[in-house]
């Protein structure tokens, strides 16, 4: 089959490769209709996530139909149109069973490079790197699915591959973004970063009872895409991100913050910007904490920062006085797919919500490589690429 | 601070003769008359070198790559590198007042070092002017690293480590969502742990409390001894031990406390071996996995797998070995390869259903 693999910073090649075949008694293999670009996956382009091996097959956001099932797969069967979650989870182990789907005990057989790198393990994850398990992506035309009786969805033939796809990842990571934020009645929300997971905060911030939601970014028609969203918008290269969060809400802040921006944040301020730029190259930290100190600093007293931004290693200058003084509460986590993708689902069904907005660019597999640069220098207006095999 | 003498009064179970050297090596470090501080500034100096090189070359592999005169092909082997590198630097850390086997880890690291860079002055592509820097730089941190490390080592830690013999004793604990009695009679059932046990080949029960096992070492030879169980108290804890004759030394014990709040149990591996080849394979064992304290520590993670989901989890990056050296690509296996990687699996699950039958 062919399929998309990572060979360096700023090189993936569609090659042939292997077919994939049942390992293990709960695998499935699934024939991929469509399969997509996320913004994590610019940070393994970009060369920020360790653990990458030449060859690495890419993509963690795809679904398509069961072709194969391994004995023990008793919920699913071939033919099957199934949307797979980008954990990988067994739903045995203590996580799972609790709804921490992200951090199952028992999928990342590279358990121990990930304990030397963050203390403990988290859950395997489809073409992410051999420090969340070293599994092959779905930037493919087949995949393997281990757990495949926890990690797909059944999807109606009603709806369109393009309106279910995003719940593998970028639709319940942004919901989780705006759940943890614990939205109460006539609460203001502010989201850092609308790129595909910051859209989907913004509109799950609103099913979830926010009177208001101010997004926050600096590309026009990333903007536009959040103010047809019902978000008010701030573009921080034109005025400052505080002063103007202080204005729309009478001083007090934001009752929540997402930072949907993670390691490669940009900011208004040069020099704050260079610091971090310098910082990172020089390995003094290894991420660029930019959106998240001021999410920090913006949010109201006794207020949740919510963060489902990417971070990867250490950060400098972490406002811990205002964070501890002021009683806020951070809520973070890879998502937990399986938790929110049923009510999701259903979301859709009803018609609360159609996943296909953030779309902006259909390619076939084979346009990967240009998908990749397309999207990571935000050309022609880049938001969401899909793959079609 | 020592975690394995902490633990050592947690627990009454282990044998004897552990309990034995545990308490030489207590003394040695409360009777010796200080140890020498310039050679623990060293490494600390040492330590704070290695995490930052190891950063260095974990997330700015080219930058690494130019300097050292490397082709840029090499930056995965110094990511790898770097990782070593970090390794080695928190164990200086962790290990507390006297971090020997962690400076000589480093020593070996120092070899891996030079034999790259030795195999980079055959390539035509290098920079031979750039690679001598580099080689120079690298055979004068080793002077530092071996004098440290010697230092480290001299008569407190020998005398500390009691007869002298290289032995390594390590444990590791993990909570299984399963109760103790569950984990003691599938732990009991000798025949399942090379289900879980990376390296061994096969566990026979010859009767009685006695099994041979054959075990694949380091360098793919194959060894093998007879062992017996020397303590069974069931539900609570198994200890076995290598006869006289063993190829290899070796003993382990496995523990089993209810968890609170029914969240299974507490299972605690403790391996035991003299590896072959003494104080340089001592510090390499770490590297390339060996050490017992990986040993019990994958061996809980496979169990804990075996127990909580029926079978151990197969990736294909790290299809039959996890080491980061002998991680494949995450691509799909070619057929003759995956049928490797079930084999591993399911002979082990047939086996142990033939047994059982």
């Amino acid at each position: 089959m062919r399929a998309n693999c990572w060979y360096g910073k700023h090189d993936v090649r569609v090659e042939q490769v292997p077919d994939p075949k049942i390992l293990n008694r709960r695998d499935a293999i699934v024939k991929i209709s469509a399969t997509a670009i996320c913004g994590s996956d610019l940070h393994l382009f970009n060369g920020f996530i360790p653990t990458m091996k030449k060859g690495d097959i890419l993509g963690h956001e795809f679904m398509g139909e069961i072709v194969e099932t391994g004995p023990d797969v008793k919920n699913r069967k071939v033919g099957d149109r199934v949307v797979v979650s980008f954990p990988i989870s067994c739903g045995n182990c203590f996580f799972c069973k609790k709804g921490m789907f992200s951090l199952c005990e028992n999928s990342n057989p590279n358990a121990w490079m990930a304990e030397k790198m963050f203390g403990h393990a988290p859950a395997g994850i489809y073409g992410y790197s051999h420090l969340t398990g070293g599994y092959a992506g779905g930037q493919a035309e087949y995949a393997r699915v281990p757990f495949a009786d926890v990690g797909t969805i059944k999807v109606p033939s009603g709806l369109s591959d393009e309106q279910v796809l995003f719940l593998s990842d970028i639709f319940p990571t942004g919901y989780m973004g705006a759940e943890m934020c614990n939205i109460q009645p006539g609460d203001t929300v502010a989201v850092w970063g609308c790129g595909p997971v910051g859209q989907f905060s913004i509109r799950s911030a609103f099913l979830l009872g926010a009177e208001r939601v101010i997004a926050i970014d600096r590309f026009p028609e990333r903007l536009n895409m959040a103010k047809a969203g019902n978000a008010e918008t701030i573009n921080y290269e034109e005025a400052s991100v505080y002063d103007s969060l202080m204005e729309k809400t009478g001083g007090r802040g934001p009752d929540a913050c997402i930072d949907a921006v993670g390691l490669e944040a940009h900011g208004a301020h040069a020099i704050i910007y260079a610091y971090d730029r310098v910082k990172q190259a020089v390995m003094a930290e290894t991420d660029r904490p930019i959106a998240l100190r001021e999410a920090i600093m913006a949010c109201r007293n006794g207020g949740v920062v919510s963060v489902i931004g990417v971070y990867g290693g250490f950060i400098d200058k972490f406002p811990m006085g205002s964070f501890m003084n002021r009683g806020l509460t951070m809520r973070t986590g890879q998502c937990h797919v399986q938790r929110y993708w049923g009510e999701l689902l259903q979301r859709i069904e009803r018609g609360e919500i159609d996943p296909s907005f953030v779309i902006t660019h259909r390619m076939q597999l084979g346009e990967a490589p240009k998908g990749f640069d397309t999207f990571l220098n935000k050309e022609d207006e880049c938001i969401k690429v899909v793959l079609r095999p | 601070m020592d975690m394995s003498t902490q633990g050592a009064q947690e627990f009454d179970t282990i044998q004897p003769d552990h309990r034995i050297q545990r308490r030489r090596r207590e003394e040695g470090e409360h009777n010796g008359n200080g140890y020498n501080s310039s050679a623990q500034r060293l490494a600390r100096g040492l330590g704070w070198f290695s995490i930052g090189l190891g950063f260095a070359e974990l997330f700015a592999p080219k930058a690494v790559a130019r300097i050292a005169g490397l082709k840029s092909e090499d930056t995965g082997l110094i990511q790898l590198y770097g990782l070593r590198e970090i390794a080695s630097g928190v164990a200086i850390f962790m290990q507390g007042d006297r971090p020997a086997e962690a400076v000589w880890s480093r020593v070996a690291g120092d070899a891996m070092d030079l034999a790259s860079l030795g195999v980079a002055f055959t390539s035509p592509e290098s920079n031979k002017a750039r690679l001598s820097f580099a080689t120079a730089n690298v055979v004068a941190v080793t002077a530092l690293d071996v004098i440290c490390a010697k230092e480290l080592s001299s008569d407190e830690f020998c005398s500390a480590n009691g007869d002298g013999r290289s032995e390594s004793v390590s444990r590791r604990s993990l909570i299984i969502d399963r109760s103790p009695e569950e984990l003691y009679q599938a732990w009991h059932d000798f025949e399942r742990l090379p289900q879980f046990m990376r390296r061994l080949e096969s566990v026979r029960v010859t009767g009685g409390n006695r099994s041979h096992w054959v075990a694949i070492g380091p360098a793919g030879k194959k060894v093998e001894w007879d062992a017996e169980i020397v303590e069974d108290r069931p539900n609570e804890h198994i200890a076995w031990r290598s006869l006289e004759g063993a190829d290899v030394y070796n003993s382990g014990f496995v523990n089993f406390r209810k968890a609170p709040g029914d969240r299974g149990a507490i299972v605690t591996v403790g391996i035991d071996y003299d590896p072959p080849g003494g104080v340089i394979s001592r510090a390499l064992a770490p590297l390339v996995r060996e050490d017992p304290g990986q040993l019990a520590q994958e061996a809980l993670r496979r169990f804990k797998q075996i127990m909580e989901v029926g079978e151990v989890a197969i990736s294909d990056g790290a299809a039959w070995d996890n080491g980061m050296l002998t991680q494949r690509p995450a691509q799909p296996l070619a057929d003759d390869e995956a049928n490797q990687a079930r084999n591993l699996n399911q002979s082990n699950r047939g086996r142990a259903a033939a047994a059982r039958a």
